[in-house]
């Protein structure tokens, strides 16, 4: 309840300050969009926000899917050949460092504008926090309870199914987590590449067509989305490994 | 239904014969810098089928180790270790059950899940394996707790259901690493008496690490005091009290004062 206070109150605070800036004589409302602009144009074009907001989200669900699909499996791989482990990880993080603007054009280009090269560019972003996060949860698992499992006569794959990865869950879900708020941007980036449709392409159009506070209404509702995709992580994790976390 | 635990296996044994043994044990490990840290040296020690065997030590003397050796969970870098009639790592894991000092219970399944897991690494279906452990459940007073999670459950319930764990695991020999350990001094009390009359439903051949004399005293047959590192037997206590033992009553019993002081003045020496 206070948590929820505290909350609301900050973000009054920010929007009240937004609006004070705003309203500043010599600011040019061509750069900055007042929260009143902001809230009339989540209004006025509040269908076209929501059909586009619907396929961001679909690039941003369906990357995310291929990057827990992707990380679990390449954690596991990773986990089970331990110089695969040691050799691969470094190439993990130079991952990283691909500029994901520059990739996005560059699958875009590879590929074509339909939404594949946006999953690709949505994925690349979430592979690696689900992936470092689920290594470093199988690897930390009580050496106890592995001796534990080998002496009950448990086959690697029985540890691995019934000790490791449930270990690992809580791991996972940090992880995606940070994913799921990255992961919006990540969508941002694989339309400007080149999309006809999407908050993203909505957002780089408003800029180009000056029409400033369509861009900041499309960024609140990038806003509330990553909010929401971080939401539903905790409640899935609260579902589904309610032991995790108290 | 009765319960089906597969052991202890080729029933009658003579009383002589011999469930664990090692001979001239040795156990090195080696460190970054320095000398190798030797935890075990010229150990010898034997459990016969069916005794329960306690062993105890000043802390940090190589008690984990012993039981690790025993478990097949380590191999010794001289000597002998054979646990039932097989001497290989593998012999000795499929002949022992091993219970350590912390429950280890998994977080995310019940306090049946968790003791159906050792039938599970045998090779047995969930379902089936949480149908066999019930009746286990039963007998030892812990069918109310069934489907509790590890969380909700004090310590010593804990502490039973890994010892039920182990129990499921089906095999002749139990080695018991400082079980209560973890637990305060009254649970610890209570949970020796629980653990004498488990025995006494299940007898099995066990073989028990402790720092606790006391423990020693309430639940085995015979005592084997240690020396600090590198360990060794330095004397074996025959512990004729008769049974059943409560902790409780034991205290007071003049016998069991004198093998107490005895244990004491050798660890102490």
């Amino acid at each position: 309840m206070r948590r929820w206070a505290l909350s609301s109150a900050l973000l009054v605070a920010a929007v009240a300050a937004w609006q004070g800036i705003a309203s500043l004589p010599g600011v040019d409302n061509l750069t900055l969009a007042s929260p009143v602009e902001t809230a009339r144009a989540l209004d006025h074009d509040s269908s076209l926000l929501l059909s586009n907001a619907w396929t961001t989200l679909e690039e941003v669900l369906l990357g995310l899917a291929m990057a827990v699909a992707l990380g679990l499996a390449a954690a596991v791989v990773m986990h089970l050949f331990r110089p695969l482990r040691d050799a691969a990880y470094p190439l993990l993080i130079a991952s990283q460092a691909i500029p994901i603007p520059v990739a996005a054009v560059l699958f875009v280009l590879a590929f074509d504008y339909g939404i594949g090269p946006k999953i690709a560019i949505v994925a690349l972003i979430c592979f690696f926090p689900v992936t470092v996060n689920v290594v470093d949860g199988l690897r930390s698992v009580d050496e106890q309870l592995l001796k534990l499992m080998r002496s009950m006569g448990a086959s690697r794959a029985a540890t691995l199914w019934k000790v490791e990865l449930p270990s690992s869950l809580p791991r996972l879900f940090s992880g995606l987590r940070v994913a799921a708020t990255v992961s919006v941007i990540g969508a941002v980036f694989g339309e400007w590449a080149g999309a006809d449709r999407g908050l993203g392409r909505l957002v780089l159009l408003g800029i180009n067509q000056l029409q400033t506070p369509r861009v900041y209404a499309g960024i609140v509702i990038l806003m509330i989305m990553s909010l929401l995709m971080f939401g539903s992580v905790s409640l899935i994790q609260r579902l589904v490994a309610p032991w995790s976390r108290a | 239904m009765a319960t089906r635990l597969e052991a202890p296996a080729e029933e009658p044994r003579s009383v002589e014969e011999e469930a664990v043994r090692l001979e001239e044990v040795t156990r090195r490990y080696p460190r970054r810098r320095g000398g190798p840290v030797v935890a075990l040296e010229g150990f010898d020690l034997s459990v016969r089928a069916g005794e329960v065997v306690a062993v105890v030590g000043p802390s940090g003397c190589g008690k984990s180790t012993l039981l690790e050796l025993v478990a097949g969970l380590q191999d010794p870098d001289a000597g002998r270790v054979v646990v039932g009639k097989g001497g290989s790592a593998a012999e000795r894991r499929t002949a022992s059950a091993f219970m350590p000092q912390h429950d280890l219970l998994l977080p995310w399944r019940d306090a049946i899940g968790n003791a159906a897991l050792a039938l599970e690494c045998a090779g047995v279906q969930r379902g089936e394996a949480r149908r066999r452990a019930a009746p286990l459940f039963e007998r030892f007073g812990l069918g109310r707790f069934e489907r509790a999670r590890p969380s909700e459950l004090s310590g010593g319930m804990r502490q039973r259901v890994a010892f039920l764990r182990t129990l499921l695991v089906g095999r002749p020999v139990l080695l018991l690493d400082e079980p209560f350990g973890a637990l305060d001094s009254i649970t610890r009390g209570s949970m020796q008496d629980w653990l004498a009359d488990a025995l006494a439903a299940e007898p099995r051949t066990v073989l028990l690490v402790t720092h606790d004399v006391d423990e020693a005293l309430v639940l085995a047959d015979r005592v084997a005091v240690l020396s600090p590192r590198p360990a060794h037997v330095r004397t074996e206590l025959v512990v004729d009290l008769p049974r059943p033992r409560r902790r409780r009553e034991l205290v007071t019993e003049p016998a069991f004062a004198e093998l107490k002081a005895r244990a004491m003045e050798v660890l102490e020496a």
